[in-house]
């Protein structure tokens, strides 16, 4: 009995003090609380958004900023290689009208750039129709691949360009033997690729297709394709950018309408300005391509 | 006995760089329909190597194989395996991993409604009917776990074949997908062959252990028939005399006499 009066007696004495604690804590709380939501739309919330923008932002603009700095240096010095200020003003001048035709070698420069998308288009489509399928089949087959190892390791380290005699010889023309070239160097990645992804699949996957006795079609569509999927599009990406890198050089040697021919057709004029556009150019469109295939890839990673 | 998986004077021998490696040996297990049989010992002793010869994976260098009077030639419907990590296509949902078993063996008698059907009840079973949609890696490891079980027993097979398939989880999940498999294996009156390396899990499940000595040339060592009434409980096991005979029993041959230097 005693023992319990003195407890009564003892929460009487803390009780009052304990609720004071808590009440406080509680208000501590709701205040953290409403803190915290008027942070919403105030002040401080946009400043730390704004300070990671920065800190996110700084280092790129930094390296941009120094490059052009560096540039415009160095075009001090050299009077023959226009500066930043100079080549923007070009360039301002350029995309002003992008779509105009005066004559067969003379057009806008969206209809270049155009050109040269089309025909790595066409050429990298060729390869890609080609050179997945041959890439599966390598992989899957160990006959083929040993069958084919010896020509790819051959062909693969071949200069791009050392083929575009062969396809003006053969086609005769300078646009088909541009898509040749761009096909022929493009398609190596797209084969090995596909064939190391089909070689890579986890033996589990390949168990499992023997346990449940999948046919080979239910083992193509629902194991082998979504398992090389990812090596697939590392395959199509490389491609892409060598694609990317080859039509440049390739349209310099045949002429016609593309960024190549144009970037040619402006150092016969000496005008230097429009020559480090289309390097601009070059740069920004391969970014791009290469960018809608690292979001194609991720859309198909798992895991 | 009613002899209903055989295993005949199997050897299983490999071709390696450095000659030919023995396996197994000798190896002769009669099995009964509705038998749960554990396989135990130590790591390289070819328990999964026998598990593999059984689901058909692998073809025996000598001997003879028979399931259900037929021989066993490759794998086949009739023999479900469970894969000590799951294997769950990481693309295809819950459901589309389950159907891609049901589809091969039902596909040809059964219709579609009926096929969907099977998968979520083979689900049902093991209790992922909320989890049908979700892909692999947005469940945890013991529910792949139980998908890989539920894709086994969707196709209705004769045999389980499970090969440690409770090795990668946690204790408390493992203790929990026993005594599951306990119940499943009762409803479905499933013939079970398991292989493990927990003892607790070999006598807690098992009609007869599997005791097998050490790799190179292993062989069946000795085979312990668990006499404990069932349905087994974990917690009213754990007080009995027999129960702790049995477990003994295997400690004793794995680490007495089947002991190895630490690999």
């Amino acid at each position: 009995m005693s023992a319990i009066r003195v407890t009564n007696e003892c929460l009487k004495i803390i009780m009052p003090d304990s609720e004071t604690v808590v009440t406080s804590k509680r208000l501590s709380a709701v205040a953290s609380v409403e803190k915290i939501e008027s942070g919403k739309g105030n002040p401080g919330r946009i400043r730390q958004m704004a300070g990671d923008a920065i800190k996110w932002l700084l280092p790129p603009a930094l390296g941009l900023a120094l490059f052009i700095g560096i540039w415009a240096l160095v075009a001090q010095t050299t009077p023959t290689l226009p500066g930043p200020m100079k080549t923007w003003a070009s360039a301002v001048e350029l995309f002003s009208d992008p779509f105009y035709q005066k004559g067969p070698n003379d057009q806008g420069i969206g209809w270049n750039i155009l050109a040269s998308l089309h025909r790595v288009a066409i050429g990298f489509g060729m390869a890609a129709a080609i050179g997945i399928p041959l890439g599966f089949m390598i992989g899957r087959f160990k006959f083929l691949n040993a069958m084919t190892a010896p020509i790819i390791s051959l062909l693969r380290p071949v200069s791009p360009l050392a083929w575009l005699p062969i396809g003006l010889l053969v086609f005769k023309a300078a646009n088909p033997a541009a898509i040749w070239v761009i096909f022929i160097s493009a398609i190596w990645p797209m084969i090995i690729n596909t064939a190391v992804g089909v070689n890579r699949i986890p033996q589990d996957y390949m168990n499992v297709a023997k346990v449940l006795n999948l046919s080979e079609w239910k083992i193509f569509t629902k194991i082998l394709f979504p398992a090389v999927l990812p090596y697939m599009i590392t395959g199509i990406r490389l491609s892409i950018g060598v694609a990317w890198l080859v039509i440049v050089a390739a349209e310099m040697l045949t002429g016609g309408v593309g960024i190549g021919f144009w970037v040619w057709d402006e150092w016969n004029n000496l005008n230097v300005e429009h020559i480090i556009i289309a390097i601009f150019i070059v740069g920004i469109v391969g970014l791009l391509l290469e960018q809608m295939l690292v979001l194609l890839a991720k859309r198909f990673s798992y895991e | 006995m009613e002899k209903y998986v055989q295993v005949e004077n199997v050897q299983m021998t490999f071709d390696t760089k450095k000659g030919p490696f023995v396996a197994l040996r000798d190896i002769n297990l009669n099995i009964a329909q509705g038998e749960f049989i554990t396989l135990i010992g130590h790591s390289g002793c070819g328990k999964s190597t026998l598990l593999n010869l059984v689901a058909g994976l692998t073809v025996p260098s000598t001997g003879a194989m028979l399931c259900a009077g037929r021989e066993i030639a490759g794998p086949g419907p009739e023999r479900g395996v469970v894969f000590q990590n799951h294997s769950l296509l990481p693309w295809l949902t819950c459901f589309e991993n389950v159907h891609l078993a049901v589809e091969r063996v039902f596909a040809r008698t059964e219709n579609s409604a009926a096929m969907k059907k099977r998968t979520q009840e083979a689900l049902a079973l093991v209790g992922l009917t909320h989890a049908e949609h979700k892909y692999p890696h947005e469940i945890s490891g013991g529910m792949k776990q139980r998908v890989g079980i539920a894709r086994a027993l969707s196709m209705q097979p004769k045999v389980l074949l499970m090969d440690e398939p409770f090795g990668a989880l946690d204790a408390l999940t493992r203790a929990h997908l026993q005594d599951e498999l306990m119940k499943i294996a009762a409803e479905t009156q499933s013939t079970v062959i398991m292989v493990t390396h927990d003892v607790d899990e070999a006598v807690l499940l098992s009609d007869r252990i599997v005791m097998m000595t050490n790799g190179p040339a292993a062989t069946i060592g000795e085979i312990l028939a668990v006499n404990l009434p069932r349905p087994r409980e974990r917690l009213a096991l754990a007080n009995n005399p027999k129960y702790h005979e049995y477990r003994g029993a295997v400690l004793d041959f794995l680490y007495r006499r089947q002991l190895r230097p630490a690999a």
